[in-house]
């Protein structure tokens, strides 16, 4: 355990530091509140209406197929990983597993699920 | 670095899932890469069948083989061979009865085709799995499919709540499933099924509490997969908002492949120790038949009343699982035949008779069929009669043999139990019967939904359900050889 | 030093938590969401399980569980934006069309 000590300072003093910085600003800074100071920032411009508002279904849409084929990478570190001991076999194992990837990315494609409008 | 070897590569033990799965693929990319006219898709049918038709000659041409392939994670034996049959014909039927259907209530898409066969590929993969990462992929890939497919009916309301009711449920089963192969997995070290026997064998009956509650969340997943009380909540709720043909599939395919796995994880890996599982499978068997006939008496809804009765006949398959002998795994397979071609047949006929949007699906709207329609009628009555097991039908043989396997081994109680729960059932069977050719009838039957497939499925099955029941000894002959070859 | 007993207890703990939100929460996204916190749960066990035994089976099927668990993801969300274009809410209190 003791190899972890210095990671532990570091944690410390970076921390200590932050606290520090903040400390002083909220005891020696100066606070004037006004309206525009206190609504959220939004790249200084005046807010337009509410954050909270509904998504449209169409961003669940591209989630879904984001997360399908996102995780599907998953395979590909393992198999990264022994690329060499596995040679041509693996290869063209996992030549087809992308090849049924495409086939859902085709199918995805040509149904319209990439369409926004 | 370890060596990585690839050892007993052997594509022939695979070849039937992956023509099936070509398959799948190819009516996908025909459905999305012609045009999109709703009532020209008999191709993607025909081309689904055809598919079914070549991965079940392929399944066949291997019968006698017992291997095991890719590292011992997957096994091609006469019991995974007769399930696989098993499934794709339950599939076929299927097409066969879905393919007006779906025309019919206007959801003739092409993915219909794909998914039943994507679910059909999960269902053998659990038949033929030889480890829990095989099972557990196949019963997901299964299960994933059958919750689209409930859905099916996307702007039904009633569809989109059974989907979600099974699917919400069907992942909180999984859970436990899951856990219970990682506590064996850390219990025995392995997830092979042959290993895992191995281990409690060689400890010698020492009982590990991880172990113990590993098979027990084992049998919470399976048992909600082969809808056995008390994890039937689901089961009429999704059978009765589900698309009729997928109600049909459901409770055929899916109970199939369940039993396929809870048979084998449970008389290889953990046949040491029978004497605890047999003691909760047991009261399982008890309370699903009396639960599933009791039940479906108060029915008024005739695929609710299917439903229940799919449940009650899980309870009789569990009879089979509890005597843990090779007549209980020859009879298991026997029923499950039986009860595709029974099953099938029957929601056959409700499809035939139902119009879209599922009205007339009250087991009233059968008053004066038997006037009718007597060709319908009688098929319905032989169907009924063959499950409540009456003789010469295909359900009463199997009910015979499975119940001989509990006196067999010793549970002379549970085959009473049995018994008296199938007088029970006569009841509500009979009821539909009386219905059909004792009261006058209540609306116009015409115009039936009728086309020459779904007529091919009936008599298929009215072949089936009688052919099994009056010469069943050939059928029993190939059932017998295909308990376990390898342990 | 933190053992393989630390590990389980961990994932029975989270386990519990998702099964428990399961049982009272009535939304449906949110007890899907506990039903992956019960799956993940699942992972850390077949790791902490992997690392004990010395082997790599565990870690093989986290890798499959965690795919399984994705395509669940994508369908269990199809199925509840159907749901909700249909009937306006995901409660399953809601959910009453047949009796439950």
């Amino acid at each position: 355990m003791i190899q972890y000590l210095p990671i532990l300072i570091l944690f410390i003093i970076a921390a200590g530091f932050a606290i520090t910085n903040i400390g002083l600003s909220a005891v020696l800074g100066r606070r004037k509140p006004t309206a525009e100071k206190l609504s959220p920032y939004e790249c200084g411009i005046d807010p337009v209406g509410t954050a909270r508002e509904r998504f449209s279904v169409k961003f669940y849409l591209i989630a879904m197929i984001f997360v399908i084929f996102d995780i599907e990478v998953v395979f590909l570190y393992p198999w990264a990983v022994a690329f060499k001991e596995l040679k041509l076999f693996g290869f063209i194992e996992m030549l087809i597993f992308v090849g049924i990837l495409l086939v859902c990315y085709l199918y995805i494609w040509k149904r319209g699920g990439l369409e926004w409008d | 670095m370890t060596n990585v070897s690839i050892m007993t590569f052997n594509i022939l033990s695979i070849l039937p899932i992956l023509v099936l799965a070509g398959f799948g693929m190819i009516v996908l990319l025909i459905d999305v890469l012609t045009s999109r006219k709703l009532g020209e898709k008999n191709l993607l049918a025909y081309l689904s069948l055809l598919g079914i038709v070549v991965a079940a000659v392929l399944s066949r041409s291997s019968i006698g083989t017992a291997t095991f392939s890719f590292n011992e994670t997957f096994t091609i034996d006469n019991y995974s061979i007769f399930f696989n049959l098993i499934f794709l014909l339950s599939t076929g039927l299927t097409i066969l009865i879905s393919h007006n259907y779906i025309k019919r209530e206007e959801i003739n898409y092409g993915e219909y085709y794909a998914l039943l066969m994507f679910s059909t590929i999960g269902m053998m993969l659990m038949a033929s799995g030889a480890d829990l990462l095989n099972i557990y992929i196949g019963l997901e890939v299964m299960s994933i499919s059958i919750y689209i497919l409930t859905g099916f009916k996307r702007s039904k309301l009633i569809s989109n709540e059974a989907s979600l009711k099974y699917f919400l449920l069907g992942a909180f089963a999984t859970g436990f499933l899951l856990y219970g192969i990682a506590l064996i997995y850390g219990s025995t070290g392995t997830i092979n099924l042959r290993q895992i026997a191995c281990f409690i064998a060689g400890r010698g009956g020492g009982l590990d509490p991880l172990l113990i509650l590993g098979m027990g969340l084992i049998i919470v997943g399976l048992g909600f997969k082969v809808a056995s009380v008390p994890f039937h909540a689901w089961v009429p709720d999704v059978y009765e908002g589900a698309p009729t043909a997928i109600t049909a599939f459901m409770s055929v395919g899916p109970k199939a492949a369940g039993f396929a796995a809870f048979l084998r994880i449970f008389m290889t890996s953990f046949a040491y120790t029978h004497h605890e599982w047999q003691k909760i499978i047991y009261i399982l068997a008890v309370l699903t038949m009396t639960t599933g006939n009791v039940v479906a008496i108060a029915q008024t809804n005739i695929k609710r009343m299917l439903a229940y009765s799919s449940i009650a006949h899980a309870g009789y398959l569990l009879i089979a699982l509890v005597s843990a002998n090779n007549m209980g795994v020859s009879g298991t397979l026997f029923y499950i035949l039986a009860y595709i071609f029974m099953n099938i047949g029957a929601f056959a006929i409700v499809i035939v008779l139902s119009r879209k949007g599922d009205e007339f699906i009250q087991i009233n709207d059968y008053a004066g069929l038997g006037f009718k329609h007597p060709l319908l009628a009688i098929a319905m009555t032989l169907f009924m009669l063959s499950m409540a097991g009456v003789p010469p039908m295909a359900g009463f043989v199997g009910k015979f043999y499975i119940f001989s396997a509990a006196i067999k081994s010793g549970y002379v109680g549970l085959a009473v139990i049995g018994v008296i729960n199938s007088v029970i059932s006569v009841y509500y069977y009979l009821r539909i019967t009386v219905i059909m050719y004792m009261k006058e009838p209540a609306r116009e039957f015409s115009p039936l939904t009728i086309s020459p497939l779904i007529v091919a499925a009936i008599v298929i099955s009215v072949v089936g359900t009688l052919q099994l029941g009056i010469f069943p000894s050939k059928v029993m002959e190939i059932a017998q050889r295909s308990i376990f070859t390898l342990k | 030093m933190i053992t393989l007993t630390h590990y389980l207890v961990l994932s029975a703990i989270l386990f519990t938590l998702g099964v428990v939100g399961v049982l009272i929460r009535r939304n449906a996204i949110i007890i899907f969401m506990c039903i992956e916190l019960m799956l993940n749960a699942v992972n850390l066990s077949f790791v902490a399980f992997a690392h004990y035994l010395n082997s790599m089976q565990g870690q093989l099927f986290v890798f499959f569980t965690m795919t399984v668990a994705a395509a669940e993801a994508a369908v269990g969300l199809a199925i509840i934006v159907a749901v909700f274009r249909n009937k306006e809410t995901v409660n399953i209190d809601d959910m009453n069309i047949m009796k439950w």
